[in-house]
């Protein structure tokens, strides 16, 4: 274990050391005093384990290609921004913009998250991403979605007053699919979505992703899965293909 | 009224065939790809179908006997100034489909002034000679990127070296780049030719916002990669290989307006590379949503050389707008290296004709006005200008220089220099020159080694013209002339055009 405290350490240099210590052969990183340090592992490739005591500033694991992160407290913005691949763990809540135009890996989040997440989210074959997040979600939740997945609980909020979506859900999309625990209101959803229960296939791969979140907050799948969830789709592939003449 | 389409019903152009020259060889009808050109096996003779032709000319230049001319359909709608005949037609076809008009290419209608054109140049005479540059050594070499508003140097053992570190350059032996055009937009094989032509000729070409074809990096020490609002094929390789990355957020064509790269152009290579399913349309929106102010674009710039150890220099490019100099000058305090402007005049491969003929201003005029702030706020020397969106000449490269441009984008002619015929029909994915599409028996028609050549002599050609027009001012050296806005008159200008643009009249 490579422990580096980043107490009064500027971004840059703070991820200078990161780098180095995985370039160094490091698997296992504990960052210590982090108090809003942007771009922590921004673009680093491997397989490392990076664990983080305190709060990761904007843009955590932006470009990141395999390295799992795993965040003890609340996070920012714009984490997971154009990842590829590897795995985000918050014990906490998170901010507006995750996972912006994510092509692979994970992003786990224990409680709520705010605005556009899941936005340009891609899929390309076996490069599937996924957001799983415990609370609730803001508007514009997977806006313009092309692909991936987003799954959305709502049994651990803080802000419990908030319903478990906001306003334009999955507006644009036209790729991927949301499964979201309990009814969805179709008024709060983008006119290019539907809404459906979901079928064997969903519920085996819906399992499927949430063993592996329950695992890593340590909660009961069963629970979970008592009620049910909706499915959102899609309607076209190509949403906009009528609107051009010449 | 008229029970069928309008657009069918009038043609623009005329197919005419002459039947002496004729040898039914049928070359017309498999080089047409919006099948203009037909054959009637039963009566053995060829067909035509004149509402179809594009006036791309594929045809006439292919026919082995010269038998075909394309000429305009000399019967027209009544003449009338104010209700033209494109304002008529625009008006049938959106009756007909509720849709929006939508266009290749850039502005062909010549309404707003071409500056470059009422703008000329100066030359030696008897003082201060000119410089022949068929035996004189010129220097076009130009470096894009932050500049020091110092430089300190030392001395070690009586040699003398830049202490002074110095922010990541792109070197330039030509002030000209190919721009942005992504691969999805136009195909691989005119990428090729870029690449390698960018390589030849010790310049760069811009991917746009399509990604890189994995065989394409090895050129990437001549590419910049752009990162756009959908994001299509970035990823941290994508960013080191290249030798600098583009933020898009806007372009001259389409100021406001995003990407949209329809499903039928999207497939298993183009999917590939942008990492999107085939025949999914692929969405840029003109928003990025994680940009909402100058702080905002200051993450992503600094998020982008984070992940590349900064050793990539950052360029910004937005469309010439009314307020470009103060959004120019946001920019600069953001953290970019390298500022693109994209002007009214500018190409494209599909824009709402609406946005493309009456959104943004003419490059010379955003130009002019960026630099004069960026000069004003004494950050100048932060940024390197690239401008683009109307560069036809070499005249055009001398005189965007001399206004203050470090360097210059070509779209437009880099693909008329590979044959595009600007039929402007680019959207529809089935461009006869085998340029904007990706249909591989059309693609075919690109070869990529011509393709290197045709654009490397481009280059090499308007290299000679820019070296003889600044030999002809005196000068040894491109940089010794940027920004000398005293080289340039004006002709039939106004007085706050001639303000703006920074020029005295002709003949003061």
């Amino acid at each position: 274990m490579t422990t580096i405290d980043a107490k009064g350490v500027y971004y840059k240099q703070l991820n200078e050391q990161i780098k180095e210590a995985v370039a160094n052969g490091a698997k296992r990183i504990k960052l210590t005093n982090v108090m809003g340090q942007y771009y922590i592992a921004d673009g680093i490739t491997g397989d490392a384990s990076i664990e983080i005591e305190g709060v990761p500033g904007q843009d955590l694991a932006a470009f990141m290609n395999g390295p799992t992160i795993v965040v003890k407290n609340n996070a920012q913005d714009t984490i997971g921004n154009t990842m590829d691949s590897g795995k985000i763990v918050i014990h906490g809540l998170a901010g507006d913009v995750l996972g912006y135009g994510m092509r692979g890996g994970k992003m786990h989040i224990l409680s709520d998250v705010g605005y556009r997440v899941g936005i340009h989210m891609k899929s390309y074959k076996e490069k599937v991403p996924v957001i799983i997040v415990g609370g609730n979600a803001g508007d514009f939740f997977g806006e313009y979605m092309a692909g991936g997945v987003l799954i959305l609980l709502g049994i651990n909020p803080v802000r419990e007053e908030m319903p478990i979506c906001g306003d334009y859900l999955g507006t644009g999309m036209h790729g991927g699919v949301m499964y979201i625990r309990g009814k969805v209101d179709i008024d709060r959803c983008g006119a290019e979505v539907g809404l459906d229960k979901l079928d064997a296939m969903d519920k085996k791969l819906l399992k499927r992703y949430l063993e592996d979140y329950c695992k890593d907050f340590d909660l009961d799948i069963n629970e979970i899965l008592k009620e049910e969830f909706t499915k959102v789709y899609p309607k076209s592939k190509r949403p906009y293909g009528t609107l051009y003449c010449y | 009224m008229l029970y069928k389409s309008f657009v069918d019903s009038f043609s623009d152009y005329i197919i005419d065939r002459n039947e002496d020259k004729c040898i039914l060889c049928r070359i017309c009808e498999r080089q047409c790809s919006y099948e203009a050109h037909g054959f009637d096996k039963k009566n053995s003779v060829m067909t035509k179908q004149d509402h179809k032709c594009i006036c791309c000319r594929r045809c006439e230049a292919m026919c082995p006997t010269g038998a075909i001319s394309i000429r305009e359909n000399p019967s027209q709608f009544k003449r009338n100034s104010n209700w033209t005949a494109s304002h008529r037609k625009n008006i049938y076809k959106q009756a007909e489909t509720g849709g929006i008009l939508l266009v290749g290419m850039g502005n062909p209608t010549g309404k707003q002034p071409t500056y470059f054109d009422r703008m000329l140049l100066d030359a030696s005479q008897v003082t201060n000679p000119s410089i022949d540059p068929l035996r004189e050594p010129m220097e076009l070499r130009t470096y894009l990127g932050r500049k020091p508003d110092r430089l300190e140097f030392e001395e070690k053992d009586g040699r003398v070296s830049l202490k002074t570190k110095l922010t990541p350059q792109l070197k330039l032996e030509y002030p000209i780049m190919f721009s942005a055009m992504s691969y999805g937009a136009i195909n691989y094989n005119v990428h090729v030719g870029m690449a390698r032509a960018s390589q030849k000729m010790g310049i760069y070409y811009n991917t746009g916002e399509g990604g890189l074809h994995k065989s394409l990096y090895p050129y990437g020490a001549n590419t910049i990669v752009q990162v756009a609002s959908g994001r299509f094929g970035v990823n941290a390789e994508y960013l080191n290989v290249a030798g600098g990355i583009e933020i898009k957020i806007g372009q001259g064509a389409k100021p406001g307006i995003g990407g949209h790269l329809p499903g039928e152009k999207v497939n298993e290579e183009v999917s590939r590379t942008r990492m999107i399913p085939a025949g999914t349309d692929a969405l840029s929106p003109a928003p990025h949503h994680d940009i909402y102010s100058i702080e905002d674009l200051r993450q992503l710039i600094y998020a982008l050389k984070e992940a590349t150890d900064y050793k990539n220099p950052v360029s910004v490019k937005i469309a010439a707008v009314h307020n470009s100099a103060a959004i120019a000058s946001g920019i600069v305090r953001a953290g970019a290296d390298i500022l693109t402007l994209d002007g009214y005049r500018g190409g494209t491969g599909a824009a709402p004709l609406v946005t493309r003929n009456n959104v943004g201003i003419p490059i010379e005029l955003a130009l002019a006005s960026v630099d004069q702030r960026l000069r004003d706020e004494g950050i100048r020397n932060h940024v390197s200008i690239v401008v683009g969106g109307g560069i036809r000449s070499s005249a055009d490269v001398v005189k965007a220089i001399a206004l203050g441009a470090d360097a210059v984008y070509i779209g437009t002619a880099t693909l008329v220099s590979v044959g595009c015929t600007l039929c402007r029909m680019c959207f529809t994915g089935k461009c006869p020159w085998g340029i904007a599409t990706n249909d591989q028996s059309l693609s075919k028609r690109i070869n990529p080694d011509i393709a290197e050549e045709k654009l490397s002599n481009l280059i090499r050609g308007w290299g000679l013209e820019i070296k003889e027009i600044i030999g002809g001012m005196g000068l040894n050296a491109l940089e010794s002339m940027r920004g000398s806005r005293h080289r340039l008159r004006g002709v039939g200008l106004s007085e706050s055009e001639l303000d703006i643009l920074g020029i005295a009249p002709a003949g003061k």
